[in-house]
């Protein structure tokens, strides 16, 4: 072990938890991050993390319940195993962060306090104010810190991951270091580690605008597929539907204003001029209640996109005629209201002037979370029922499988939460696992956390089966390094000022247009027109890309330089995303086909695979597991479904 | 009618907002710097502005073809943002001298008028890396000399944390929202640039310092350290350097009551540093 080096890439929720896992298993970790770590985006998430709680089980909740809620809430679409595991280990990450010290709010006896949220109808996320991803992100930052302290954690922080370094030499091929650049004196080198952990996080800045962060670009991810890692469910991106539309980024406004009883509505007349306080609630349309009566306003995420998506775009029923619409708090006591969701009314303040205790906030869908990502494999645990249990999971029924450790996923088999290059993991939500088509609320900071603390000792044990990499070959690493320096000699050439400027070369420039076109067709409502249009404006925009002009040819702190170079991976991704949504015929979650309006689980209970050769992505499916539950309708309790669903129901039963 | 103050206070700002007209054009005076040790310049930027517009929007139309207001082509300007939403700390600098978070500044509430001007520089405690953005590591340092963590046995499972009332959560919730951004230290007369990395361990903690500090000495298990942290707190660059301008608590943007920090762990250190001397401690 004593040469042995773990490579953790971004420091998020997914790259701490599993840092500091693995550090305590006693290997030492270098740590990347293009931003210091309390600052990854993790920090942005507000509402809450979820797992099965003593006050839900004596209702007739159970950790199996969790798990069946978040299988149907991702439309079938997720390999079932490992979503089991994660939700009967959750529980275990709440008591865990609430010893690192996360002010989780109290109940008056001192309990840790529940709130609802989407796609379920029982209390079961724990939270910090609206700012839980912060608190939760600080604990593990904190504990990060004191790994540091005594040397067993190396922090690069402002370093920038260029491509893994993959050592072909041997019978299977084999992930043994990165190549990276310091953002601020652009020194490029390479590092040697005997595993490396994705941990980079969502691409919402392929869209142009999204709530992500500035650094979440899915160029890591991308750089990892153009070095032969398969990229699992490109098209399978999460809007939100409640988010504050700016000239900068959506700023999200979480799930848990609906939990805590907010109310979405429109006024019933179209283009209605009064204020809302002057709205009689009998002439307001609140049009996810009226069609969802049983989960209303917590209806999953995809769900009322495409409610609010339609109501504003189709029907014209926005309030002032443009595509907004109210997310009502104002009936609720001030008090309460800051108590539980203080954090995120001051950023609704804080934007728009607006204070969300008098007047009803407005609010339009935006891109907000990526379900696709690296694929990664699992060892299944010990759950193995005869056939896939049948029919909806009823509050106090016997669950068909307990809470241990080990029913899900094997605990510590090495190809957990690893790539098809071995050596090369995949954590959070730069993996495609858990979520399906669909992420329910409150479940990501849960599936982070999970694959760090759960999977980090996947990953040691990978490593003591393996020789250490500080004794390979040096030529691997140059030839890496090598391409990185290149590519960089490329673009501050392009800076040359004797080069006349085009602004169809202008690096934003392509990236804005590049947003654009991905928004209008790969988000709320897709047809294949409209994806066989961006598909070409993405070779156009690819073309531009490969005579892209950099602004600034500085040697020192060249952010543009940075943001310039990512941009050619984005067009990969994006690529990747359009394809895989122009050949899924069907509707399943997030994705949703006007011209397949039906979900299809005889063509397409599959994963979409994109691979990248010669330039090109290419799309092949694998088959999900489905061996622990049978796949059912998913219709939330829709009005005009509840006759239909029930004869289905009652056929698949028989 | 606009107000002109050059730090507009609440009421000003929303009144600048009602009447800031859209589609007016804004003057951004900048300072840049090519890199450490190198010269500072003023560059000046026109950019037009439309309601709601923040200054890094404005800073991101201008990259899009960065030409100074002579119209002469310069290089894009450089800046440290992240979640743009004022939780991740990155983004704060001086706005007409004052520092902020540049993510929340909305132009409508500063400039309303067409041909008003905003001045951005680089915070001037931290040593500048290159136009607007500075190198805070110091902050992460103090963190890790007040041993700012609950030091727990380990990551197996060993059930709930201790129990905790809703007042005690509320006051550790608001402690815990610090995203070390720096406000408080720029703000702070008794924080000065300290570029010599060596010196650290005796500079100025600073108003943050005493409230994580604080913070981690509010947690059952986090109270374990607390003899380490009040020690440092007791030395070189701990307490003792604080001369209550109260600054700090002023320009906080997450409002985090700094003051009642210092005061707190003022008390804290006179009580230790009385039990230490009679060795009950």
């Amino acid at each position: 072990m004593s040469n042995h080096r773990v490579i953790v890439v971004g420091g998020g929720l997914a790259g701490l938890s599993a840092t500091i896992r693995i550090a305590e298993a006693g290997l030492p970790v270098d740590l990347f991050s293009m931003v210091p770590v309390k600052r990854s985006h993790s920090v942005c998430a507000q509402g809450g993390i979820n797992a099965c709680n003593e006050v839900a089980r004596q209702q007739g909740y159970s950790e199996y319940q969790h798990f069946d809620e978040t299988l149907y809430g991702g439309d079938y679409l997720a390999d079932q195993a490992p979503v089991l595991e994660m939700c009967n280990f959750a529980p275990r990450i709440i008591d865990l962060l609430d010893r690192m010290g996360v002010p989780f709010n109290r109940t008056s006896e001192g309990f840790r306090d529940l709130r609802l949220f989407g796609g379920s109808l029982f209390k079961r996320t724990h939270f910090a104010g609206a700012s839980t991803g912060q608190q939760l992100l600080y604990a593990l930052d904190e504990q990060t810190r004191r790994f540091e302290a005594q040397g067993r954690v190396t922090k690069y922080e402002f370093w920038e991951f260029l491509w893994p370094v993959i050592d072909d030499s041997g019978d299977a091929p084999r992930c043994v270091g990165i190549v990276a650049q310091d953002m601020r004196t652009m020194q490029i080198r390479e590092f040697r580690g005997d595993a490396v952990v994705m941990a980079t996080g969502g691409l919402g800045v392929i869209f142009g605008k999204s709530t992500n962060s500035v650094i979440n670009t899915g160029a890591p991810a991308s750089r990892c597929l153009q070095a032969g890692a398969w990229y699992a469910n490109p098209e399978m991106v999460q809007i939100h539907p409640t988010c504050i539309p700016g000239a900068d980024k959506c700023r999200l406004m979480s799930e848990s204003a609906r939990g805590e009883g907010g109310r979405i509505w429109v006024p019933r007349t179209q283009g209605d001029a009064r204020t809302p306080s002057q709205i009689p609630p009998a002439e307001r349309w609140y049009f996810l209640e009226e069609k969802y009566p049983k989960y209303g306003n917590l209806v999953p995420r995809d769900i009322a996109s495409r409610e609010l998506f339609d109501v504003c775009v189709n029907q014209h029923m926005g309030v002032g005629g443009q595509n907004q619409v109210y997310l009502d708090l104002t009936h609720m006591d001030a008090d309460y209201l800051d108590r539980k969701l203080g954090a995120i009314l001051e950023i609704y303040e804080k934007f728009t002037g607006e204070d969300p205790h008098t007047q009803p906030m407005k609010i339009f869908p935006a891109v907000h979370y990526t379900m696709g990502g690296l694929w990664v494999g699992y060892t299944p645990g010990d759950y193995a029922p005869p056939e896939p249990h049948a029919g909806e999971h009823l509050p106090g029924d016997e669950p068909p499988v307990g809470n241990t450790i080990g029913h899900g996923l094997q605990p510590g088999a090495p190809n957990n939460m690893m790539t098809n290059i071995p050596g090369l993991y995949a954590f959070g939500e730069v993996n495609f696992a858990y979520h399906g088509a669909t992420r329910l609320g409150a479940n990501s900071l849960l599936s982070c956390i999970f694959d760090g603390l759960f999977n980090g000792p996947s990953v040691v044990n990978f490593i003591t089966n393996h020789e250490p990499a500080d004794g390979l070959d040096q030529g691997i690493y140059d030839a890496i390094v090598a391409q990185e320096q290149g590519k960089v000699r490329r673009l501050l050439d392009s800076a040359s000022s004797s080069v006349p400027r085009d602004q169809s070369l202008n690096p934003y420039q392509i990236a804005l247009e590049m947003g654009e076109a991905m928004t209008t067709a790969c988000t709320v409502v897709k047809t294949a027109p409209g994806i066989e249009a961006c598909l070409s404006r993405l070779e156009q925009l690819k073309e531009r890309f490969s005579r892209v002009q950099l602004e600034d040819a500085a040697a020192w702190t060249n952010q543009s330089l940075s943001f310039t170079r990512a941009l050619g991976d984005m067009l990969v991704l994006a690529e990747a995303i359009a394809r895989g949504s122009l050949l899924r015929e069907e509707s399943r979650g997030s994705h949703f086909r006007k011209d397949f309006p039906d979900r299809d689980d005889e063509r397409f209970l599959k994963t979409t695979i994109a691979g990248y050769e010669d330039g090109q992505v290419r799309i092949t499916y694998r088959d999900v597991d489905t061996r622990l539950v049978k796949p059912r309708p998913r219709t939330y309790g829709r009005t005009e479904d509840a006759a239909t669903e029930k004869k289905t129901e009652s056929a698949a039963t028989t | 009618m606009p107000f002109k103050s050059k730090v507009p206070d609440a009421r000003e700002r929303r009144a600048n907002r009602d009447c800031a007209k859209p589609g007016r054009t804004v003057r951004f005076r900048v300072r840049r710097c090519q890199g450490p040790g190198k010269p500072s310049h003023w560059e000046d930027f026109d950019v037009t502005v439309d309601p709601g517009m923040n200054v890094l929007s404005c800073l991101q139309q201008i990259n899009l073809d960065p030409r100074t207001a002579g119209g002469e082509r310069t290089t894009p300007i450089v800046w440290d943002s992240n979640c743009l939403e004022e939780v991740c700390g990155a983004c704060t600098m001086l706005i007409n001298g004052r520092a902020r978070q540049s993510c929340s500044c909305l132009v409508d509430e500063y400039a309303p008028d067409d041909g008003d001007r905003i001045t951005l520089e680089p915070m001037s405690k931290f040593p500048v890396v290159r136009d607007l953005w500075v190198d805070r590591s110091r902050m992460f340092d103090s963190l890790r000399r007040l041993r700012a963590w609950v030091p727990i046995d380990g990551t197996y499972d060993q059930g709930a944390g201790p129990r905790e009332i809703p007042d005690k959560q509320q006051t550790r919730y608001a402690l815990s929202t610090c995203m070390t951004c720096g406000c408080c230290l720029e703000a702070c007369p008794q924080f000065h640039l300290e570029p010599d990395q060596d010196r650290w361990s005796t500079a100025f903690v600073g108003a943050a310092g005493f409230s994580q500090a604080r913070l981690f000495n509010e947690h059952r298990t986090g109270e374990e350290l607390a003899g380490e942290r009040l020690d440092a707190l007791m030395g070189p660059g701990g307490i003792s350097d604080c001369g209550n301008a109260q600054n700090c608590v002023q320009v906080c943007p997450k409002e985090i009551p700094l003051t009642e920090s210092i005061a707190a762990i003022g008390r804290a250190v006179t009580i230790h540093s009385f039990a230490k001397f009679f060795r009950l401690r």
